[in-house]
């Protein structure tokens, strides 16, 4: 064998990019896959929705937001300019733009209505990400977010029709009053939304905003479920949802 | 070749230095970007892409525009173009690297980029995106510089370079393609939800790329030896014309399909862009700026007359390049979130780091394209 310079640098460099064959040969054929172990007391269904009742909601009433606001670290920045939310509220002719007309009962028009996330059958914000940072849970249609893989290029936000989802334009932390240990804050340059409380779902508790109202205007179920309240109100009401007519598929129901 | 960028006279030190002043003083407002957030700029929940995404968009139009030179001389064998199809192909280079930059500098993390690559995703356009401006970069690289280092030794292009030159010419059409798709497929925008978003992209794309390579030609006409000729840069204001009347033509579409099916949802972006909508109209002036610029352009290049003096159609092309910047750089991006799908009016106005960052891109951009010329120049001037 032929031992010059030319050879040595051959063989030490092939060597060396033997190190990164075995990650690369686990991450390629590796026959682990993670497995994910529900929690005996966790709540499931095959499609999460929820039906608002506007009517029910009083005047002034935040305490839906606050709740989940709070559990959910969302920072308060006290400006609309960087403002983050999953729930809050909107006047009538906002939530539902087309469906005012000129002798609609005032009320109406301004009424408060509870809007977030509409955890979509069809998510445009899914098809859009370029990094699955934003996703699907198949099994019960709750549309997800990693806030680690997000990278912050905000196509999702262009793409939601429903203005649902919040940009970190600043580090979110300083502005979050009281941290709750049990769910990660975010770091600036990440979307964020409503994720229908997927994880208290697993530890068996409906989610925040649900619990919080106390007139009972926001119900939350298995729409899959006849028995399940969502199907019962869905049955005795007539239900709209927020531009139905692009082909979302939201599965936040507003009885009208 | 390289090296051939690396001498030069005062005025072209000057150049380099003022450019590298600005992307110093760009670099220095990106890091206090990295370090506040894109909070810095003036973007809102509301108005979440502006200035760099429309930067990228109205640059990868520029880029496309090569094609215009690479099709009639490799396919028509047009030869008048032979003198200027290299710098087509470098002002190309030049701008997909000012298109890739200016999405890295609109990131919220842009150390994340990557998980582009590690997470593919085929139903995201910016995946398919990110596929051809790459792949464009690639091949006008690749393309030019193997031309040149041919033409330095006298000897014809290597053989191999032919396939790929005919791969650039739909290559360059699927960039821009790919871009309008991004905005054209979004369900709640209603103002980019238009299935002429794509072909109105390449008819500006047409008239503004080309317009500058003749305003570039005109400059190195001045600051150096290198003479395009008169007979390619009367071939390029002709298709400048064209475009630019096909490009005006896609928007009257536009206007029309708008306004007289008058939905709601259509109009109130259109009324936003050109007279304002609930006393809010900070987009207006520029935007009638626009369409007293491309009527100007419109009256230089049509007319033969004119179009032949070489001041006036150098004064049509800046107009040209000026109105297309304004719709496409400025009016389309930021008018799609105007209102927004909450109907709430949110104005955006850039804030000064904002602008020192756009800036230093385009510094960035014009110090590539000019080392470039720079060597294209010097190897055709060895020749002569």
């Amino acid at each position: 064998m032929r031992r010059d310079r030319r050879a040595f640098l051959k063989i030490a460099g092939l060597s060396l990019m033997s190190f990164g064959m075995r990650p690369l040969s686990d991450a390629l054929a590796s026959n682990y896959r993670p497995e994910v172990v529900r929690a005996p007391e966790a709540l499931v269904a095959k499609r999460w929705a929820m039906v608002v009742n506007p009517k029910k909601c009083t005047d002034r009433c935040q305490d839906c937001i606050s709740a989940c606001h709070q559990v959910h670290n969302v920072p308060d920045f006290g400006n609309p300019k960087d403002e983050v939310k999953w729930i809050w509220n909107e006047p009538f002719r906002d939530a539902f733009p087309g469906q005012e007309y000129r002798y609609i009962e005032k009320g109406l028009r301004e009424r408060p209505v509870i809007v977030l996330c509409n955890h979509c059958e069809n998510p445009p914000c899914v098809r859009v990400c370029p990094t699955k940072a934003t996703f699907r849970r198949e099994e019960d249609g709750i549309v997800m977010m990693d806030y680690h893989r997000c990278i912050g290029c905000r196509f999702c936000v262009a793409g939601c029709p429903y203005g649902a989802r919040s940009m970190n334009f600043r580090d979110p932390r300083p502005f979050v009053k009281t941290i709750n240990p049990d769910f990660p804050t975010r770091t600036k340059g990440v979307v964020e939304k409503c994720n229908f409380c997927e994880e208290r779902l697993a530890r068996g508790i409906l989610p925040a905003c649900v619990m919080a109202c106390k007139a009972g205007a926001l119900v939350f179920g298995d729409l899959e479920n006849p028995e399940s309240p969502v199907r019962d109100l869905l049955r005795k009401h007539f239900a709209i949802r927020r531009k139905a007519e692009l082909g979302t598929g939201p599965q936040v129901y507003y009885i009208v | 070749m390289l090296e051939k960028g690396l001498s030069g006279d005062r005025k072209y030190w000057g150049w380099v230095g003022f450019l590298f002043l600005l992307i110093g003083v760009g670099l220095f407002f990106y890091l206090r970007q990295l370090n506040y957030g894109l909070g810095i700029t003036g973007m809102s929940r509301n108005v979440t892409w502006a200035l760099y995404i429309a930067q990228f968009t109205f640059l990868v139009g520029v880029a496309a525009s090569a094609v215009m030179l690479v099709l009639p001389y490799y396919l028509h064998d047009y030869k008048s173009f032979g003198k200027i199809t290299i710098l087509g192909e470098f002002l190309a280079v030049a701008s997909v690297f000012m298109c890739l930059t200016f999405i890295i500098v609109d990131l919220g993390q842009p150390a994340r980029a990557f998980n582009v690559l590690i997470y593919p995703t085929l139903s995201s356009i910016l995946f398919w995106d990110m596929i051809v401006l790459n792949g464009y970069l690639f091949l006008n690289i690749v393309i030019g510089w193997t031309v040149l280092a041919a033409e330095e030794k006298s000897m014809p292009p290597p053989g191999w370079v032919k396939s790929l030159i005919y791969l650039s010419i739909p290559w360059a059409i699927s960039i821009h393609t790919v871009t309008a798709f991004i905005y054209a497929g979004l369900p709640g925008r209603s103002f980019w939800l238009t299935a002429i978003m794509a072909p109105r992209f390449l008819a500006s794309a047409f008239a503004s790329g080309p317009a500058l390579l003749i305003l570039l030609c005109f400059i190195l006409r001045k600051f150096s030896r290198f003479d395009a000729g008169r007979e390619p840069i009367q071939a390029l204001a002709k298709i400048v014309t064209y475009a630019l009347i096909a490009s005006i033509f896609f928007v009257v579409m536009e206007i029309f399909t708008v306004f007289y099916s008058q939905v709601p949802e259509h109009v109130q972006h259109f009324k936003y862009l050109f007279v304002g909508l609930h006393g809010h109209h900070a987009l207006v002036p520029w935007m009638w700026a626009s369409i007293i610029l491309a009527a100007v352009a419109m009256v230089l290049l049509i007319n033969p007359r004119t179009r032949r003096n070489e001041t006036l159609l150098g004064v049509g092309c800046a107009a040209v390049f000026a109105s297309l910047w304004v719709e496409k750089g400025l009016g389309l991006v930021v008018t799609g979130f105007i209102p927004s799908p909450l109907e709430k009016i949110t104005e955006y106005f850039p804030t000064g780091p904002e602008v020192a960052i756009t800036l230093g891109v385009w510094a960035m951009g014009l110090l590539i394209l000019t080392v470039l010329f720079k060597v294209a120049l010097g190897v055709k001037e060895e020749m002569e």
